[in-house]
């Protein structure tokens, strides 16, 4: 199995109609200042290559930077973190997506059911407890409606703290697409993490894509 | 209706039960025993070497000696060693089926693997379909057979069964004969090597006796397939599936028990929900839901009115459908104007309706069609039947019963619980909408006229207002899955 980066994944998603953050590659520190000026509002930059599947448990991002100079010495850091095993990397530039909602979603290969789309509640806590839920692939647009009630928490798609309810017909359209992307041939696993809500559409922020090897 | 091979297990010309014993302790005994107590109405045989005389029937020396075309199931209780003989003598009388009940096969290790392919294999060379092995046996109530080493032999009725455990088949049964809401069919798949709870859900699905389906599962072989056959089932009848071997300590006992793979238990839950079966945690939860589906009609939607004449049982109801994808509507106010001129001012003025003591002789009745028929109501919960009987029952077994001349009022009593029970099953029928009543004098006191009269009416009596609620929410998801996926 062979993973993208996740500048390739979220590209690969966003051919099958997901929204994805505004990310731009950088190969060098100067790259990085410029891009974040182009992206302009506060970016995160993370370290990008195939085989950096678990860049926050290394460190390997640096969130909501807001000045040229900030996003010059992350770029600095990260770079000096990369070890020899990481093969080739660049810096990801993107933009800050803000919500107080997040969700995750993906593609999972089940042993005896094969592949099945996945939606649960994102963050630290809501990843501890495992709420998700699924479906088979292929899907239709009503069950994907359907995996939205079952998550269960209607109030959790409700207006909340400023932001407006979350537009379901997003949330189907990305779960369609995803959907979509897991039925490409080689597509072995999706994993979207988070997908936060950003004025009631959901954005995937980190997205990785696996294939199965040739 | 001869045409495929569930026609011969089910509903069979003739019957063979070979091994047929004469100890009363022997399952060869016993099966041929439910045989003749079920009534089975086609011929019966019986095989014993020594052709003994066991419960009348004249048993023969083997198979060979039955006749030719007069039976297409053969019962078999004889050690694991004796099949294939047994097979070959039956498919040479004409016998197109078998349910083997003798264990020894896949269930015992590497060599009873063996053994159970090669007989699967003979038996299709032979053009017979087998189920089991390992299995209690089967029930048919539309041709009185009662094909089971144990218990019990259920009363007939519109729930078709198909579980990997024969005790689970046995638990439905047990709930049906005690509630009323019958059987159509039930088997136990034993080890399903040639036949799997999906394919008998299949049948089922198709057979006119049938009006909805429950299964226990404890692993799935092929799983696509099993999904697909699930969704089509669904989508003719409801099918309420019950999964054991759900946690990493069941699924430990599951692989013991059946063999059966341990999966991740959320992909499984989306799997039955995406194919529109509706899943159960508990038996008893899926025998409620089944016996709902069997004999009442789905919903058109959520909104629910909950009527009740027992005020705690109306609060526990009132928070059970909170808890639940049901709605609790507000009590719309023509309806508080209609309730109003029944019952004294002080009744509860809302949703649930507690009548708190209020009713005079036709209230109930009335109050079940007013809410029955009102267009904002899609469901009703009713409550509170069986109390008036319930006194009946002690004033006649107290004390006073004749000195105080009690037999007028304890009959008015009875009577007055067996017309609030037509009252519901009447109002559901004309009205299309399920009207589900609950009282734990359904189990406590079956004999009460309340419970005993919806069983006369061929409708089930929850035991409790929390598990009708439980059922009414499955009817509900049930709909729901009906009217989002198919239109």
């Amino acid at each position: 199995m062979v993973a993208l980066s996740e500048f390739e994944s979220k590209q690969l998603l966003a051919n099958h109609g997901v929204e994805v953050s505004r990310d731009k590659l950088a190969k060098s520190v100067e790259a990085a200042v410029e891009a974040a000026a182009e992206i302009r509002g506060p970016v995160a930059v993370k370290l990008c290559g195939p085989s950096l599947a678990h860049k926050s448990e290394r460190g390997l991002v640096r969130l909501g930077l807001d000045t040229p100079e900030g996003v010059r010495s992350a770029a600095e850091d990260l770079l000096a973190l990369s070890t020899e095993d990481d093969g080739e990397v660049t810096l990801l530039v993107s933009e800050m997506v803000v919500g107080h909602r997040e969700l995750i979603a993906g593609v999972v290969h089940s042993e005896q059911f094969g592949a099945a789309l996945m939606l649960g509640l994102g963050g630290v806590l809501a990843e501890a407890v495992g709420e998700a839920v699924f479906r088979l692939l292929p899907v239709t647009e009503a069950d994907c409606r359907d995996m939205i009630d079952d998550l269960g928490f209607s109030a959790l798609l409700a207006p909340l703290r400023g932001e407006p309810a979350v537009n379901q017909d997003a949330l189907v359209a990305t779960l369609l697409g995803l959907a979509q992307a897991g039925c490409e041939d080689g597509i072995e696993a999706i994993d979207v993490n988070p997908l936060v809500i950003r004025d009631g559409r959901p954005v995937a922020v980190d997205g990785l894509v696996v294939m199965s090897s040739p | 209706m001869r045409s495929t091979p569930f026609d011969l297990l089910f509903n069979p010309r003739g019957i063979v039960v070979a091994g047929a014993s004469t100890h009363p302790g022997k399952f060869g005994f016993v099966a041929l025993h439910n045989v003749l107590a079920g009534g089975f109405s086609g011929r019966v045989f019986a095989t014993n070497p020594e052709k003994p005389t066991i419960l009348g029937v004249e048993a023969l020396a083997s198979v060979d000696e039955v006749p030719q075309g007069a039976a297409d199931l053969v019962m078999v209780c004889t050690p694991p060693q004796a099949c294939p003989d047994i097979l070959r003598s039956a498919a040479e009388r004409g016998i197109g089926a078998a349910f083997i009940t003798s264990g020894g096969f896949r269930e015992s290790g590497a060599g009873g693997a063996q053994a159970e392919e090669r007989l699967i294999e003979l038996a299709h060379s032979l053009g017979m379909v087998v189920a089991g092995p390992n299995g209690q046996g089967l029930i048919s109530t539309p041709a009185q057979l009662a094909a089971q080493i144990v218990a019990p032999i259920p009363p007939p009725g519109p729930i078709a069964v198909a579980s990997q455990s024969g005790n689970l088949v046995s638990a439905f049964m047990n709930y049906a004969a005690q509630s009323g809401v019958g059987i159509s069919r039930a088997v136990s798949a034993g080890n399903a090597a040639m036949v799997g709870v999906v394919d008998y859900l299949g049948w089922f699905s198709e057979d006119p006796f049938t009006k909805a389906m429950a299964a226990y599962v404890e692993g799935v072989d092929d799983g696509p397939r099993f999904a697909a056959a699930i969704r089509e089932a669904a989508e003719s009848k409801p099918v309420v599936l019950v999964k054991g071997g759900t946690t990493p300590r069941g699924a430990q006992a599951a692989a013991s028990h059946t063999g059966a793979l341990a999966t991740d238990d959320r992909v499984f839950d989306g799997m039955v929900r995406q194919s529109g079966a509706v899943r159960a945690a508990t038996i008893e939860e899926a025998y409620d839901a089944v016996a709902a589906f069997a004999t009442q009609p789905l919903p058109a939607g959520p909104r629910t009115l909950v009527l009740s004449s027992a005020g705690g049982w109306g609060v526990i109801a009132a928070d059970a459908v909170s808890n639940s994808n049901l709605e609790l509507i507000p009590l719309p106010a023509d309806l508080e104007a209609a309730i109003d001129g029944l019952v004294p001012p002080r009744w509860s003025r809302g949703n649930p309706i507690d009548l708190a003591g209020g009713e005079s002789r036709d209230t109930i009745p009335q109050a079940i069609n007013l809410v029955a028929d009102h267009p904002e109501i899609d469901a009703v919960i009713y409550l509170g039947m069986g109390i008036q009987a319930n006194t009946a029952s002690h004033l006649r077994s107290g004390p006073f019963f004749k000195s105080a001349d009690l037999a007028r009022i304890c009959e008015y009593h009875e009577r007055q619980d067996g017309r609030f029970a037509q009252a519901a099953a009447e109002a559901s029928s004309r009205t299309g909408k399920p009207i589900l009543a609950a009282t734990e004098l359904a189990v406590t006191q079956p004999g009460n006229a309340g419970p005993a009269t919806m069983g006369a009416e061929g409708h089930y009596c929850f035991p409790s207002a929390d598990r009708a609620v439980r059922a009414l929410h499955h009817l509900w998801w049930h709909a729901r899955w009906r009217k989002r996926h198919l239109g």
